[in-house]
């Protein structure tokens, strides 16, 4: 696939939906909103952040986490620490028994700062470790995973114990982490106050900034050979195999930038809400991550932004009305999403919005041939789950899948 | 009452339980404007900061979670802090004033205790939030409460370690509850050694510090144990072995909501008669509400320490308990914690009219010496550390799920979040 | 720790704490059963197991308020009633939504594992909404509480012996259902060559359901079991399920022996751990060794040759 220059890029028909999101976020929700809600709607474009890793990982590769919550959680604890730290120079904690520590390790007793905590009052290695924490994490995981072949559920499950776990040590280590309370009131960045509404609303636009960041990222590895590869691995991941490929180390980079992704989101939830807490780390929250991008649809990008939009929109909506009614209505979308339409709204829109656009920009017919070898890695295909081992002749191999 | 219909509404104005009660109200408001006409200061000089107040009524917002794992909590300090609204409005509201409420639903989320805190102090300007349960709700809203200048009316027993000057405190915090309980079972029953048993995270651990120092340092006595089990552990043979091999003299607890349930079944399964009281169980983590879910008969004979039981014998609690249970029905118990939300309402009633202004700076500067003697629990009165001086009780189970008070502190024990000697 | 005591009560202290053991293997296994029979046939995770585990709970609540009311002097059997019922009403619910839900995922496990958790929230609010938020309180008959003494220091709680005879009884049960009957045999042959086996004529749609419901009975007199010793509300299901999936998944699938081995293991380590170090420590150990050890051997303890 050849693009012709970047500009032409914006006029296709792809490039038209990255226009449509930018002005829906920049232009039309900041003018729309109040600092209050805009800073709600940049709480749910965080969890997006996630949801585009997702996509990558399970949609195109197949590989269901469970425990994105994980390196959501440990990108935002890595922020955290850092603005706490900033928080709790001497001056301010001249209170405690201990000043320039953290309130809550003082209230438990700690008179010195922990090892693993000093190096983060560099704003640079802050940055550096809320990408490099999940990736390593991701790493170990999908090393001894991957290279075992183990996939599907036992995976799922696996990322869910190690969700489970990490709950549990950072509520029980309290001293270090805040236990169940979580790391609060964290007040500057860089001397920066990021209570304000206008830091609010700036740091709403670096959010943004950063999800577009993360979305040409996806595109960059679904459009080349690599996003190739994964969509084939998850087809048919022997063949690739055969072919020459090494599977786990394509698996392990995904997984990684999955994590990648969920950190970077968790960071910008801190500073967003100004607080982390280990309620975000855990099983129900990493599932919950799960149908932000399911709804959207499982292979797009696009729609995954989308989908944690809607879904969060909508959490924050039945819970002030009918907050009882809340659950059927997630569970229903859980099961509907599953049933109904697998691909999403990403795949509602191609299956009955894409023809209508097709008739109204008919005169666009070479923009669209241009857009399609784009298209085609974004486009949603039913993907056939892996099937069992013991009759591979029977799939639902089709000849148009890339 | 349908009270599930009530909390159904996420966002509800409402003045009252009941169009009898509506109409009672609206009489007793206009007979009042009518004859205290004159004495109904000014919006503009009681409220100089923009709250929601007008000549006729002031809001207030009330922050519980209603769905939720923790919404089996704190319904009752939602019904509680609804009733002192009533009560008030009957009686005249405040600075001839009736309350209105918005409610909104935490829903067992700390960031959307943080949100909707901030929406009702920023959107609604409510004069008051009664709300926040769990600890980690509470530092959730803390930094936007104190960002945006409201005042929190916080009803749980804590571990204290906090003193903000936007939070009132009417629950208990961990000196209160635990010194004068461990002195008794040492004094009045002859304790020796102590194990130590608590859900993991900070509340149990912060009052198992406290509780150590007191047993070793200051009694001189023993501690035979301290074991710590994730939040919603349902297994607890080991520790029961572990209790029969050390044999302590008492079991302090402080295990907290499913894992309560299965200790105490598992507990009392092993064999362990806690009327025989070989050991005896101390908890402070057992209200009538939690003995709804466990079953009177599992923990018949547990002694618990708070500084309010359903049963307490005084003519304001009775009052209390007949008009809770009038407006919710006759099965409802009343925990601690109930009872300390009901307190909220009033507590802020008394700082506003003592300051004769509904703004946060000049209500803040009355609230030490304020005192209430209609409470339920007999008398309280606030702290200069914005916590409430109050009596310590202690009270043994019966299998009927109420408690029975068998000691109680002769002074008010004075709060101290930040205990020396205990840090 | 163990200075100042004889030697008669060290023996007694390990007796007790190896009961305590078998009493957590027990539980393991009866949550863990239910789900591996379901793993093993369909490959399918079903997240609402913990839900149905607390539906039988909830069905012995009720069985225990009618016989309070209606049969009295009945009260005392009125746990075998409740267990029956909690199997077949558990049994039904789990036929239905396979029928509704599950059968049109086939091969696509990852997918119906979210539309189980679907399921399980939708679960947990409809006990919220009838039952409301609180947790219930299940009243026992008398000859259920309590222990008995074997020797001076020794004494194991009748309802931990309880559950034991019940997941024994089970695992038997579910043993010769398996190897010894025709059913059992049908539902071998579809795990191990479906589309031979319908070619010969099994109906392995019907078998699916029958299997799933079998599951979901399974986890219905679990849940009735467990009402002796945890809580039962809306929100209990949650506690048990990332137990009852390690269980499962380190047993192998299509396995149920691997399961029961799995399940013991699991349950001697933790209890072990727990009486020396403390409850949370234990917890995380465990979990850690398992993930390790999964990770080393993926296919769990024992499961059935597959090509590397």
């Amino acid at each position: 696939m050849k693009s012709s220059s970047p500009l032409k890029w914006f006029a296709t028909r792809e490039g038209l939906y990255y226009v449509a999101l930018a002005v829906l976020l920049v232009v039309i929700l900041p003018l729309a909103l109040d600092p209050f809600r805009l800073n709600m709607v940049g709480k749910y474009l965080t969890y997006a952040f996630v949801a585009i890793g997702l996509v990558m990982c399970w949609g195109k590769a197949g590989i269901l986490s469970l425990g994105q919550g994980v390196f959501f959680g440990l990108g935002g604890y890595c922020m955290a620490m850092f603005l706490k730290l900033e928080a709790s120079t001497p001056e301010a904690t001249a209170i405690q028994s201990t000043p320039g520590i953290p309130d809550f390790m003082d209230w438990n007793q700690l008179t010195e700062l922990p090892w693993f905590w000093e190096p983060f009052h560099s704003f640079s290695f802050t940055l550096l470790a809320v990408i490099g924490v999940p990736v390593l994490l991701a790493f170990v995981i999908g090393f001894a995973m991957f290279t075992r072949r183990v996939g599907g559920v036992y995976f799922a499950i696996i990322t869910q114990a190690i969700a489970a776990i990490l709950t549990i040590l950072i509520i029980g280590q309290q001293g270090y982490t805040g236990g169940v309370n979580g790391i609060t009131d964290l007040q500057t960045l860089n001397g920066w106050d990021i209570r304000t509404d206008e830091a609010r609303t700036i740091l709403y636009f670096v959010c943004v900034g950063m999800l577009f960041l993360c979305l040409f990222v996806a595109r960059l590895v679904q459009n080349r050979k690599l996003g190739r590869i994964l969509v084939a691995m998850n087809a048919q991941e022997n063949r690739v195999r055969f072919s020459g490929y090494d599977v786990a180390a394509f698996k392990i980079f995904v997984f990684c930038l999955a994590a990648a992704f969920a950190g970077v989101g968790g960071a910008m939830f801190t500073l967003i809400v100004g607080f982390m807490s280990p309620s975000f780390i855990g099983i129900v929250a990493s599932i919950e991550m799960v149908i932000f991008c399911a709804l959207g649809g499982r292979l797009s990008i696009l729609g995954a932004v989308y989908g944690a939009l809607l879904v969060n929109a909508a959490k924050s909506g039945f819970s002030e009305s009918f907050p009882e009614l809340w659950p059927f209505a997630m569970g229903a979308l859980f099961i509907g999403v599953v049933l109904a339409f697998p691909n999403g709204l990403a795949g509602l829109y191609q299956t009955y919005v894409t023809p209508l656009e097709d008739k109204i920009f008919k005169r666009n017919k070479g923009a669209k041939l241009e857009a399609k070898p784009a298209e085609k890695a974004a486009e949603p295909k039913p993907t056939a789950e892996k099937t069992s081992d013991y009759d591979p002749m029977i799939d639902s191999y089709s000849p148009e899948k890339s | 009452m349908d009270t599930t219909d009530q909390a159904a509404n996420g966002r509800s104005f409402g003045k009252g339980l009941g169009l009898k009660k509506s109409l009672m109200t609206l009489a007793a408001s206009v007979m009042l404007a009518t004859s205290a006409q004159a004495a109904v200061p000014a919006t503009a000089e009681v409220n100089t900061t923009g709250l929601a107040v007008t000549d006729d009524t002031v809001t207030v917002g009330i922050l519980h979670s209603i769905t939720g794992t923790m919404a089996i909590s704190e319904i009752g300090s939602v019904q509680a802090e609804k009733l002192a609204i009533d009560q008030i409005n009957a009686s005249g509201g405040v600075l001839g004033r009736q309350i209105e409420f918005v409610q909104e639903d935490g829903a067992s989320d700390w960031p959307t205790f943080a949100e909707k805190s901030r929406k009702l102090l920023r959107q609604d300007n409510v004069a008051a939030i009664f709300g926040a349960w769990t600890s980690a709700s509470r530092k959730a809203v803390l930094p936007v409460i104190e960002q945006y200048n409201g005042m929190l009316y916080y009803p749980t027993f804590y571990e204290g370690l906090e003193q903000s000057p936007n939070v009132v405190y009417t629950g208990q915090e961990a000196t209160q509850q635990i010194l004068a309980s461990i002195d008794w079972a040492a004094e009045t029953k002859g304790a020796k050694s102590f194990y130590l048993l608590g859900s993991d995270y900070i509340w149990p651990r912060t009052s198992n510090k406290i509780a150590r120092k007191h047993i070793e340092d200051k009694l001189g006595l023993k501690v035979s144990g301290e074991e710590y089990y994730p939040l919603g552990h349902t297994q607890f043979n080991s520790v029961i072995n572990k209790i029969k091999l050390r044999k302590p003299d008492v079991i302090f607890a402080s295990v907290v909501g499913g894992s309560n349930v299965a200790f105490y079944k598992q507990m009392k399964a092993a064999g362990i008669d806690f009327t025989d009281e070989k050991p005896l169980l101390l908890t402070i983590s057992v209200t009538e509400d939690e003995i709804r879910g466990i079953g009177g008969e599992n923990v018949d004979g547990i002694y618990a320490s708070m500084k309010y039981f359903q049963s307490l014998d005084n003519p304001n609690n009775k009052e209390f308990v007949a008009a809770f249970k009038e407006a919710y029905g006759d099965d409802m118990v009343i925990g601690d914690v109930t009872q300390a939300a009901y307190l909220g309402p009033w507590l802020w009633k008394a700082a506003v009219e003592k300051a004769g202004s509904f703004d946060i700076d000049k209500i803040r500067e009355e609230f030490a010496g304020i005192e209430f003697t209609k409470a339920p629990e007999g008398y309280v009165r606030i702290h200069e550390n914005h916590h409430l001086w109050s009596k310590t009780r202690i009270g043994q189970a019966q299998p009927d799920g109420q408690y029975k008070v068998v000691y109680e502190t002769e002074e008010l024990m004075e709060p101290d979040p930040f205990p020396e000697g205990y840090q | 720790m163990f200075d100042g005591y004889t030697s008669s009560e060290l023996m007694s202290i390990f007796a007790m704490q190896g009961f305590a053991g078998l009493s957590l293997f027990s539980v393991f296994v009866l949550m863990a059963l239910g789900l591996a029979i379901i793993f093993g046939q369909m490959g399918v995770i079903n997240m609402a197991h913990g839900e149905f585990m607390i539906l039988g709970a909830y069905t012995t609540y009720l069985t225990s308020g009618f016989f309070q009311s209606y049969l009295p002097s009945l009260f005392g059997g009125y746990f075998f009633v409740a267990m029956v019922l909690a199997f077949l009403i558990c049994a039904a619910l789990g036929a239905f939504v396979e029928w509704l839900m599950i059968r049109r995922l086939y091969h696509r496990p990852l997918d119906t594992l979210l539309a189980t958790w679907g399921l399980s929230l939708i679960m947990q609010q409809a006990y919220r909404s009838i039952f409301g938020a609180r947790e219930v309180g299940v009243d026992l008959p008398e000859w259920m509480m309590g222990a008995i003494q074997v020797t001076d220091l020794v004494e194991l709680p009748i309802n931990g012996l309880f559950v034991m005879i019940i997941a024994l009884s089970i695992a038997v049960g579910v043993y010769f259902l398996m190897y010894r009957s025709g059913y059992g045999k049908k539902v071998r042959a579809v795990v191990q060559n479906r589309p031979m086996a319908e070619a010969v004529g099994i109906n392995s749609a019907g078998i699916d359901r029958a299997t799933f419901a079998l599951g979901c009975g399974i986890a219905g007199v679990a849940g009735a079991a467990f009402t002796m010793i945890g809580s039962t509300g809306p929100s209990s299901g949650q506690a048990y399920i990332v137990d009852t999936f390690l269980v499962v998944v380190f047993g192998g699938a299509q396995s149920l022996i691997g399961t029961i081995v799995s399940a013991f293991g699991i349950s001697q380590a933790q209890s072990t751990m727990e009486f020396f170090l403390s409850g949370s420590m234990a917890k995380v150990l465990t979990l850690l060794v398992v993930v390790g050890i999964l990770m080393l051997r993926p296919e769990g303890l024992m499961a059935l040759k597959v090509r590397r």
